[in-house]
């Protein structure tokens, strides 16, 4: 029997390396600061405050994390089934846009109606956009990486006109949609802040897509594909069926992603709305070594730092782009666990076995 | 059999569709009134009725689309969708030429120009994967060292040895990609994701903490050089040989690397190596040093498709400024069969879409750009389901290789 | 002691848990045929390994014409004169035989490839050998004899004195067989020292000047061929009398269980390589199918079993008539399939032990129920079959992974056998297995022939198909040429057939 695994029976080793990683990640970050001649101290302290430092700022931290959470845990369950998604910025949209038009167009319907209706279609629009590579994937051989690139450079500019022209407020000042219909608004979890009730679904979600993975036989297909695809096939599991499903599965979770956003905090589309989600929920799920439950802390860490490093560039002057390079170290150290256990003297712990990915382009 | 039925529905069934709305498009022009023209440089004009010659082209690409169907052609079903691709693109440059000159002499300039960093970092993906490790990092490699380039060209004041270190930072970003994935056998994806994170962290650092609180924010451009005599050649001239040094470049390098790939002791162990690793340590060739000495190799052609966009274009540094060209020439590598030839063919083909779409935006033609700029992106897409003939990578590609 | 050209002495190779090779001393003779002759896993790929630079060894000496030697990489070995022909070609198959050949030690001019002048060398080479190469085929053209020619031509060009066999008989026919022995011995002549590196007692014998056995990593001794015989090199090879023949009762041939008409697959690269293939398996019948491997052997098992479709011909199951690339269809008709490849197909390694037992079976029900996992009664199964089946490991969440391979193997047949089964499909269920596995898993098949099941076997090892088949058929590009009864089968005829020569 597979244990309620959060972290408690997590060897030590899994821990270690995720923690020194990041430790190690910030410690270079405090490198770059001091040569940049800044000052270490207070450009962290800055990094803390405007994560943790109030609770407006906690708040705001776990508005972040919603996303966060739900785009995170959209790679992770590619990793699991062997996809590697990086299309989730472009699922994301595809959310976001339908979930602002089902917002916005349709009128008079009651809230526990309308509400639903605006996330289904954010669900609905972000699997479609995942399936298609998935189905690409499972016939033509196309792979995935690069599918998914190009699907988040189309979706870009399908959303860039969609705001822009069909779907666009004349009367606003900035390219926008017009603004949703308080029956689907995804209300506010206290009153005063921006947190909503996202978050909930968003932790909803890793419960329901880690009861999914472990406990059905849809899980044990995803899983033995993702490890093994010919002894999936002999087991006679339909590998396009898994491909599009969980293709379709992580897109919809993006797209939740996006309508969540729409829904619960913007209430509009701006044709501005970059939000670089993408590339963070690869690190998140890597850092989270693909463990649903593993996602929501590894996705407040992620949120912490974005949503500190504001204070931090006023505080010390530093640019939040160091956040990215710290992003792309941990990933690194991650990827590459040999390097901090060189590092830090530790030793090699059995060897876990790991979804490998990459099989070469095509077939 | 069944994929190539496949492909033959999908992209003939669309071409059919494509060409029959063209034919009854091109009875929207009014006879004899409509004249395109299309204007060849120094060799002059040609005036074309619009209505006839879009009507012309659409039934050649009517008659192309319906070839694969049959059975007894199966041996021109390429053929024939190069002729569709063609005459469905002419109709589309007659249509909007209508009425004023549609410089083609200009469109062909531009299509090289813009090939430039797409067909470079499709051989420096090429350099990587002929030794088996793909490379999904050139994004990354070419923004780095645009910046890089740049940063250099700006504080020391000398262009030339901005490109000298725009070349050199692409390798170093490229070691970085070996030493992940060749000794530390992490996921070749995973390590290009790294760069690519890397990539928009550094560059975006450098421009806000130094770039954007510099004196100057733009510098000189690489100048444009004439061939002598060869630059006077009509039409050739001026496509080919009054360019910057960087496109040529690209066209020496295509040629060069060519050569060395398949007629030198490099290229023959390059290939072996991603073919059949233990093949080529068995016969006493250093596996570990000749990939990195590609991948590092294919870095630095990275490195200077960066510079293509800092120092040969704008001469100034902006945030994400390759815009995904970095992944296009990876498909461009792909649709080249890993082949430099066959990535200069790529490359050009995505180089004209770009031309094209600048030049409509420029004639204001009425499609809304974002369109335009999603053709390159479709395109790969559809060169990636294999639409386009089959590619089939290096064997040992994405395979780490461990001794012992 | 001037005749010796090659000798190892006190050579130690330890692998994480297993000492791969224990002080083990070994000498060559110039112009001599010497056979290391050893089990799978005795250690022998391993010595050669160490010889060929691809391994360092963790003690010992190497000399080579009397001079202690370091041997630390493949071109060190080269350059000593050793070359090695592994069991699995070292060839690129889309390069050019000349290509493949000049690899590593390249001919130039003026910084490009002389091409000309290699094919010249290489035709020169191969009319002094009587090969018939012509340089510009692609290997992958090539059929596997000429490709051994290949990689013996490679090792000539590199001036090797000493040459590595390594199973070099496993992928031929008996007569393709003979004409290497013959080449060997042309080589022999011409004062060339192989070493011969095999399991197959009957060749050993006819071809070696000196024979030296290993097992676990040991030296047992080394023998003339000319003072030995076939008991005696099985009994120094697995340590104790082995019994050469399974025991069984006589067939009871029932209905016929999987019957196959005029079936034609192709394999990956589009070729044709099940040719209208006919035969019929019944209840109660081991159904042999021998042949070189290559004829069709995996297209036809996987065809069957539904992992690739079929280009035309018709399959039935117990009646039932097979629509084709359907694996789950074949299972629930009742059909048990070991395949060739446990760790590609029969396995996902990364699972418990308890996940790869309901591989086959996990939809339907008491294991899941609405699509939700029963783990209460997987666990019972798996324990039971854990039992049942003798699988030495743990417990059932212990990662497949780090099973011996005997064990690994035991769990794809319980799995398979562990449900209700008409039908057996199985590929080379005991390769690479220790003596012990063998007898067990040959002991279950017969025990599933016993219950009144069907089973196809398919093996390249002649023995393990007569000692086991009821009824042999023989391969033959992709057509079965003939099917015997057992009793009127012998190793000559099969041989022949094996090489498509019948009347």
């Amino acid at each position: 029997m597979k244990p309620l695994n959060i972290i408690g029976r997590a060897q030590y080793q899994e821990i270690i390396i995720p923690f020194l990683s990041i430790v190690t990640a910030l410690i270079i970050g405090a490198v770059i600061i001091y040569t940049t001649g800044a000052n270490v101290y207070k450009s962290y302290q800055g990094l803390w405050q405007g994560a943790f430092g109030k609770p407006r700022a906690i708040a705001e931290t776990f508005v972040i994390t919603t996303p966060y959470i739900l785009s995170g845990l959209a790679v992770a369950f590619g990793f699991k089934c062997g996809l590697f998604n990086i299309g989730v910025e472009g699922q994301l949209y595809a959310g976001a846009v339908s979930a602002a038009f089902i917002g916005y167009a349709v009128r008079g319907l009651p809230h526990f109606i309308h509400l639903p209706l605006a996330m289904l279609a954010g669900i609905v629009g972000g699997a479609v956009w995942g399936a298609i590579p998935g189905y690409l994937k499972a016939k033509t051989g196309g792979h995935e990486v690069i599918n998914t690139i190009m699907m988040n450079h189309i979706m870009l500019k399908l959303t860039d006109y969609l705001v822009k022209n069909p779907m666009l407020d004349t009367q606003a000042s900035i390219p926008r949609t017009p603004y949703i219909q308080e029956t689907a608004y995804l209300p506010k979890l206290f009153p005063g802040f921006r947190l909503h009730w996202g978050i909930i679904i968003a932790l909803a979600a890793v419960f329901l897509i880690y009861f999914i993975l472990y406990k059905t036989t849809i899980g044990f297909e995803i899983r033995t594909v993702g490890y093994n695809q010919n002894a999936a096939r002999y087991a006679g599991m339909n590998i396009t069926k898994n491909f599009v499903l969980v293709m379709a599965v992580s897109g919809s979770l993006a797209g939740l992603a996006g309508a969540n956003e729409v829904l619960g905090l913007n209430y509009t589309l701006p044709a501005a709305f970059i939000s670089g989600y993408g590339f963070d929920a690869i690190a998140i799920a890597l850092l989270a070594k693909s463990n649903p439950f593993a996602i929501i802390p590894s996705a407040i860490l992620w949120a912490s730092l974005r949503n500190g490093a504001g204070l931090m560039q006023v505080r010390a002057g530093i640019s939040i782009d160091l956040i990215n390079i710290m992003q792309a170290f941990v990933i690194m150290f991650i990827a590459a666990p040999k390097i901090v256990r060189w590092l830090y003297r530790i030793k090699e712990g059995k060897a876990k076995a790991e979804v490998v990915l990459t099989k070469g382009w095509g077939k | 059999m069944q994929k190539d039925y496949y492909r033959i529905i999908i992209f003939s069934g669309l071409t059919l569709l494509l060409n029959l709305l063209i034919i009854r498009f091109s009875f929207n022009f009014p006879k004899e009134q409509a004249v395109s023209l299309m204007g060849f440089g120094t060799l002059g004009k040609l005036s074309m009725f619009t209505g006839r010659s879009i009507r012309i082209l659409g039934c050649i690409g009517l008659i192309g689309s319906i070839i694969p169907f049959v059975k007894k052609f199966n041996r021109y079903v390429n053929l024939s969708f190069f002729t569709t691709a063609f005459t469905t693109v002419s109709a589309i440059i007659l249509w909007a030429a209508v009425g004023s000159l549609f410089d083609i002499v200009g469109l062909l300039d531009l299509s090289l120009r813009l090939s430039t960093p797409i067909v470079l970092g499709a051989m420096a993906g090429m350099l990587c994967e002929r030794t088996g490790v793909i490379n999904i990092a050139i994004e990354g490699m070419m923004l780095t060292s645009a910046c890089i380039g740049f940063t250099a060209s700006l504080y020391l004041n000398n262009i030339w040895i901005g490109l000298f270190c725009a070349i050199l930072s692409g390798g170093i970003i490229a070691l970085l990609h070996a030493f992940l994935s060749i000794t530390m056998i992490t996921d070749q994806i995973v390590s290009g994701t790294v760069i690519n994170i890397l990539a928009v962290g550094l560059t975006g650092f450098i421009r806000r903490s130094f770039l954007l609180k510099a004196r100057l924010t733009r510098t000189a451009i690489l100048p444009i050089i004439e061939v002598p005599l060869l630059s006077k050649i009509p039409i050739l001239g001026i496509i080919i040989f009054t360019n910057q040094p960087i496109v040529f470049l690209m066209m020496g390098l295509v040629v060069f690397i060519s050569i060395m790939l398949f007629k030198t002791r490099w290229g023959l162990r390059t290939r072996s190596i991603g073919e059949h690793p233990e093949a080529a340590d068995t016969v006493g060739i250093n596996v570990f040093k000749m990939r990195y000495l590609n991948v590092i190799l294919g870095g630095s052609i990275a490195g200077l498709a960066g510079a293509w966009f800092s120092l040969e274009t704008t001469g100034s540094f902006d945030d994400m400024m390759t815009n995904g060209k970095g992944f296009i020439a990876l498909a461009a590598m792909i649709f080249g069969k890993w082949h430099p030839v066959g990535a200069f063919t790529g490359g050009l083909i995505f180089g004209f879409f770009d031309a094209l779409q600048i030049i409509f935006q420029i004639k204001n033609i009425p499609i809304p750009p974002q369109f335009l700029w999603m053709l390159p992106y479709v395109i790969t897409m559809i060169v990636l389901a294999g639409v386009i003939g089959k590619s089939i990578p290096p064997a040992a590609i994405g395979v780490p290789y461990r001794k012992q | 002691m001037n005749n010796e050209s090659l000798s190892l002495k006190g050579i130690v190779k330890v692998f994480p848990g297993v000492v791969a090779n224990d002080h083990i001393d070994f000498s060559l003779g110039r112009g001599e045929i010497h056979t290391l002759l050893g089990e799978n896993g005795a250690g022998k790929t391993t010595l050669m390994n160490i010889l060929y630079g691809l391994y360092t060894p963790d003690e010992g000496e190497i000399r080579i014409n009397g001079q202690k030697v370091q041997i630390k990489t493949p071109s060190d070995a080269l350059s000593h004169g050793i070359g090695m022909v592994h069991q699995h070609f070292m060839l690129i198959p889309i390069m050019s035989v000349a290509e493949n050949i000049i690899l590593g030690k390249e001919i130039k001019k003026s910084g490009l490839l002389d091409r000309k002048k290699a094919r010249n060398k290489i035709k020169e080479l191969s009319q002094q050998y009587k090969f018939d190469l012509n340089p510009d085929d692609l290997v992958k053209d090539l059929p596997i004899g000429t490709q051994q020619r290949v990689e013996i031509i490679k090792a000539l060009y590199r001036e090797a004195n000493i040459l590595i066999m390594d199973e070099p008989t496993s992928v031929l026919t008996p007569q393709e067989s003979e004409e290497l022995f013959s080449i060997l011995r042309s080589l022999k002549n011409e004062g060339k020292s192989i070493i011969f590196i095999s399991h197959k007692l009957k060749e050993v014998l006819e071809v070696s000047d000196k024979i030296t056995v290993l097992r676990n990593g040991k030296v047992i001794g080394s023998v003339e061929p000319d003072k030995t015989d076939e008991q005696q090199l099985a009994g120094m090879m697995v340590g104790r009398q082995v019994i050469l023949k399974v025991d069984k009762n006589k067939m009871d041939r029932g209905a016929p269980i999987l019957v196959v008409k005029d079936l034609s697959v192709n394999d990956q690269r589009g070729m044709k390589t099940v040719n209208n293939i006919c035969f019929t398996v019944h209840e109660g019948e081991i159904f042999g199918v021998a042949g070189v491997q290559g004829n069709g052997q995996t297209e036809l098992i996987q065809a069957l079993t539904g992992l690739i479709p079929f280009q035309s011909g018709e399959v039935t199951i117990q009646n039932r008539k097979l629509s084709g690339e359907n694996p789950r269809e074949v299972t629930v008709l009742g059909t048990a399939h070991i395949p060739e490849d446990r760790q590609k197909y029969g396995l996902v390694l990364p699972y418990p032990v308890r996940d790869n037992l309901i591989l086959c079976s996990y939809y339907g029900k008491p294991f899941s129920n609405h699509r939700i996992l029963n783990f209460s009664f997987i666990a019972e199964k798996a324990s039971r079959l854990l039992e049942e089946y003798n699988i030495k490991a743990p417990g059932i969440d212990t990662i497949t992974d780090t099973l011996s391979g005997g064990n690994q193997q035991k769990t794809v047949v319980a799995r398979e056998l562990g449900r209700e089964v008409k039908l057996l499909i199985a590929s080379q269920p005991t390769r690479g297995l220790d003596v012990g596995s063998i007898e067990y898993i040959h002991k279950k098949i017969i025990e599933t022939r016993d219950a009144r099941c069907g089973v196809l076997l398919v093996s390249p090892e002649l023995d393990e198909i007569m000692s086991l088949a009821d009824t042999i058929g023989v391969i033959f590009k992709g057509q079965i040429i003939k099917t015997l009864n057992i009793e009127e089968s012998t190793k000559e005829k099969l041989g022949l057939l094996m090489a498509g020569i019948y009347k």
